[in-house]
């Protein structure tokens, strides 16, 4: 689960960590409020979206306006306010389709010495958290790692003791911190990691950190993905979720038990198994095909989670076809197939469906799906499905 | 003759009276049946609360503890609900027994980061979480896949996924292949056996003559795998990595199954396993053939 910046800013202070003074706008009058309130000669307006790269992006209404923008009046923040809310923003994140702006951050500007990066993420190497600094902060911390993977420095650190004060002081030192920098290091390291820890993230990313002329170590820009898995233990952290950035049909799976995620194109698929979901999609994709999403109904699926599974699917515009591909284990073949018409009956389902099954009762579904006079088109292995799928689009 | 899983193998499980764990605990009680009629493989339960009852002819302790004194088990079965199923996994170790394999999916990761710090030089062994479990087929099986689906055989199977797993293992049957032993090693991040600890058992197993690995995107333990591969395994091994079109950035199911920062995608996977020797499937329809295909080059 992914929140807003100026969420995770608050979050992050509470913690103890410095952030930079900052007012959130809904409207552009807010937006003017809050560059007063703040009383300094500028002031940065940022974008709230759950992605990256704002600063490049532009709004689709709005092609020459910026996702932040540095300000040096309350006019001018009303001004760029005015554009940027109820605006699309599309950045090299966001995909073509960019995200909607609901919510600004209006800031103090910081008198930047240096910008480094500092990252929280879990090491699947190393079995737990890991911190990741460098001095290349500002910039895309892929490119940094790609070209210059040597200013990459990592820590990792103790689950249960958290990031000791050695540690942080030797990745300070190693970031080339100085005086008084190095004790603002230390504390602001250790509290990131810690939160990191309470809060059950999956990445806390702060690009820039910012060393001020003084000194002071300040988070310049925050992220913060929660792992999911473990969100029944933070319920005020899940009232944080905005549903505005989630893709609609994706938020509805989820509160139906079922794993999907929207793809560009024109198949949809339906499959046990998550590793066998993302080798269909695959095979749609070798045989010509483009799928359409990624779904899992998962190991136990009756009859409303694969009526819910198609309309999912179907509430796609883009989706011509479906393939269905279930291996049945302890499920039943037959069982899925019941299911399978109950739902054809209950939705009207008017595309192409070629369904593949094996497993359990293989034979029995078979001549269920045979004696059902529904317009079913059987695939008799994983690849005939999906070279019957492709065709079945007239493509 | 089979890595982890022998005849020696006695299983109980956590969370026995839970509607899964009964229902799996029976599967693979009456599989032990039908291959090794008249033997005590699988031989009770636990619950804690409910120690000193029985559910369908299963005896059920209070502890781990408790089950392994009075039973012999070596083997741990997890079925406990995500919030309490890291403790059950640490539970299982503290009591010291062999094999522990944990079905669960959605165990929070900082959770696994704590169980992976405290099994540091444990004696047991930790299969998944989020997996299917072991099975070596005719002689146990430990886990919720389909028994009938795997055939008795010599090809050694690591594997991320569930479904995709007897996939592999459906159409190994229909060339004559079967397995040594499937091991689902799960879709989780941090996990309790990664693909080269495996490898190795399946390298040094007499049983086994070549080796199938299934991967994902996200993480790269298939191209530490691949480097392993590389150095130490003689025997011929084949591969399919599920995900070449999953877009980067978004969760595929699998906790682990994510490309982030460009890194952990399908194709370099299948890159650096081609590049040491794997016959990689170019289709998941081609896995038995992969696996054929690399047994061939061999000969």
């Amino acid at each position: 689960m992914k929140i807003h910046e100026y969420q995770a800013k608050q979050l992050l202070a509470k913690a103890g960590a410095k952030v930079p003074r900052g007012v959130v706008a809904k409207t552009s009058d807010e937006a003017a409020a809050a560059f007063t309130e703040l009383a300094g000669p500028l002031a940065v307006v940022k974008s709230q979206i759950h992605a990256g790269g704002r600063g490049k992006g532009r709004f689709k209404q709005f092609p020459d306006q910026p996702g932040v923008v540095l300000v040096k009046s309350a006019e001018a923040a009303k001004d760029h306010a005015s554009r940027m809310l109820g605006s699309t923003l599309v950045t090299i994140q966001t995909g073509a389709e960019g995200k909607p702006v609901n919510v600004l951050l209006i800031e103090e500007g910081l008198k930047i010495a240096k910008e480094m990066y500092l990252g929280v993420v879990v090491d699947r190497e190393s079995g737990g958290p890991i911190l990741i600094a460098s001095t290349e902060g500002g910039m895309e911390i892929e490119v940094v790692a790609h070209n210059t993977p040597e200013k990459i420095l990592q820590e990792p650190f103790d689950v249960e003791a958290g990031l000791l004060p050695f540690q942080a002081r030797n990745v300070a030192y190693r970031l080339g911190l100085e005086g008084t920098a190095i004790r603002s290091a230390e504390k602001l390291f250790r509290q990131v990691c810690q939160f990191f820890i309470d809060n059950d993230c999956s990445m806390v990313e702060i690009n820039p950190l910012v060393v001020t002329a003084e000194g002071e170590l300040v988070i310049g820009d925050a992220k913060v993905t929660f792992d999911d898995n473990a969100l029944f233990r933070h319920q005020d952290l899940v009232a944080l979720r905005d549903l505005n950035e989630e893709e609609p049909m994706e938020v509805q799976a989820q509160a139906s038990g079922l794993s999907y995620v929207k793809l560009d194109g024109n198949l949809g698929c339906l499959v046990n198994g998550a590793g066998l979901a993302m080798s269909t999609m695959d095979i749609i994709k070798y045989h010509g095909g483009a799928p359409a999403n990624f779904l899992d109904v998962g190991g136990g699926a009756n009859v409303d989670q694969v009526t819910e599974a198609f309309r999912i699917i179907l509430a796609d515009p883009n989706v011509k076809g479906i393939l269905v591909n279930i291996f049945g284990g302890i499920m039943k073949c037959d069982t899925i197939v019941t299911a399978l018409l109950s739902a054809y009956d209950k939705i009207g389902i008017t595309v192409p469906l070629v369904v593949r099954l094996e497993g359990t009762n293989v034979d029995v579904a078979r001549k269920m799906l045979a004696d059902s006079g529904k317009k079913i088109i059987v695939g008799t292995d994983l690849a005939d499905a999906a070279k019957k799928a492709v065709a079945s689009l007239g493509a | 003759m089979s890595i982890l899983v022998d005849k020696h193998t006695k299983i109980i499980c956590q969370g026995i009276t839970g509607k899964s764990g009964l229902f799996h605990s029976q599967q693979c009680r009456a599989y032990a049946k039908e291959h090794r009629p008249g033997e005590d493989v699988f031989v009770g339960g636990c619950t804690p609360g409910k120690g000193g009852t029985e559910i369908d002819g299963f005896p059920v302790f209070n502890t781990v503890e408790q089950a392994i004194q009075q039973t012999g088990a070596n083997c741990s079965l997890i079925f406990v609900p995500p919030p309490f199923a890291a403790d059950a996994i640490l539970e299982a170790a503290d009591a010291g027994i062999g094999l522990i394999v944990c079905i669960t999916e959605g165990i929070p990761v900082l959770d696994m980061a704590r169980v992976h710090r405290a099994m540091q030089g444990s004696k047991s062994r930790l299969i998944g979480p989020n997996c299917p479990g072991i099975i070596t087929p005719g002689v146990a099986k430990i886990g919720i896949m389909p028994g009938y689906i795997h055939k008795i055989g010599n090809v050694g199977l690591i594997s991320k996924s569930g479904t995709l797993t007897y996939e592999a293992a459906w159409q190994m049957g229909n060339i004559g292949l079967g397995q040594s032993t499937a091991v689902g090693i799960g879709g989780d991040p941090i996990i309790g056996t990664m693909y080269i600890e495996l490898l190795q058992m399946f390298e040094a197993d007499p049983k086994t003559e070549a080796i199938l690995m299934i991967g994902e995107i996200g993480g790269n333990a298939e191209i530490q795998a691949a480097q392993y591969i590389k150095d130490h395994v003689k025997k011929p091994v084949a591969a399919f990595i599920a995900g070449a079109t999953a877009p980067p950035g978004k969760r595929m199911g699998h906790a682990g199954a994510i490309i982030s920062g460009g890194a952990g995608t399908a194709a370099e996977k299948k890159a650096a396993l081609e590049a040491v020797g794997v016959v990689v499937a170019d289709t998941p329809a081609d896995m038995g053939a992969a696996v054929k295909r690399a047994m061939d080059l061999r000969k």
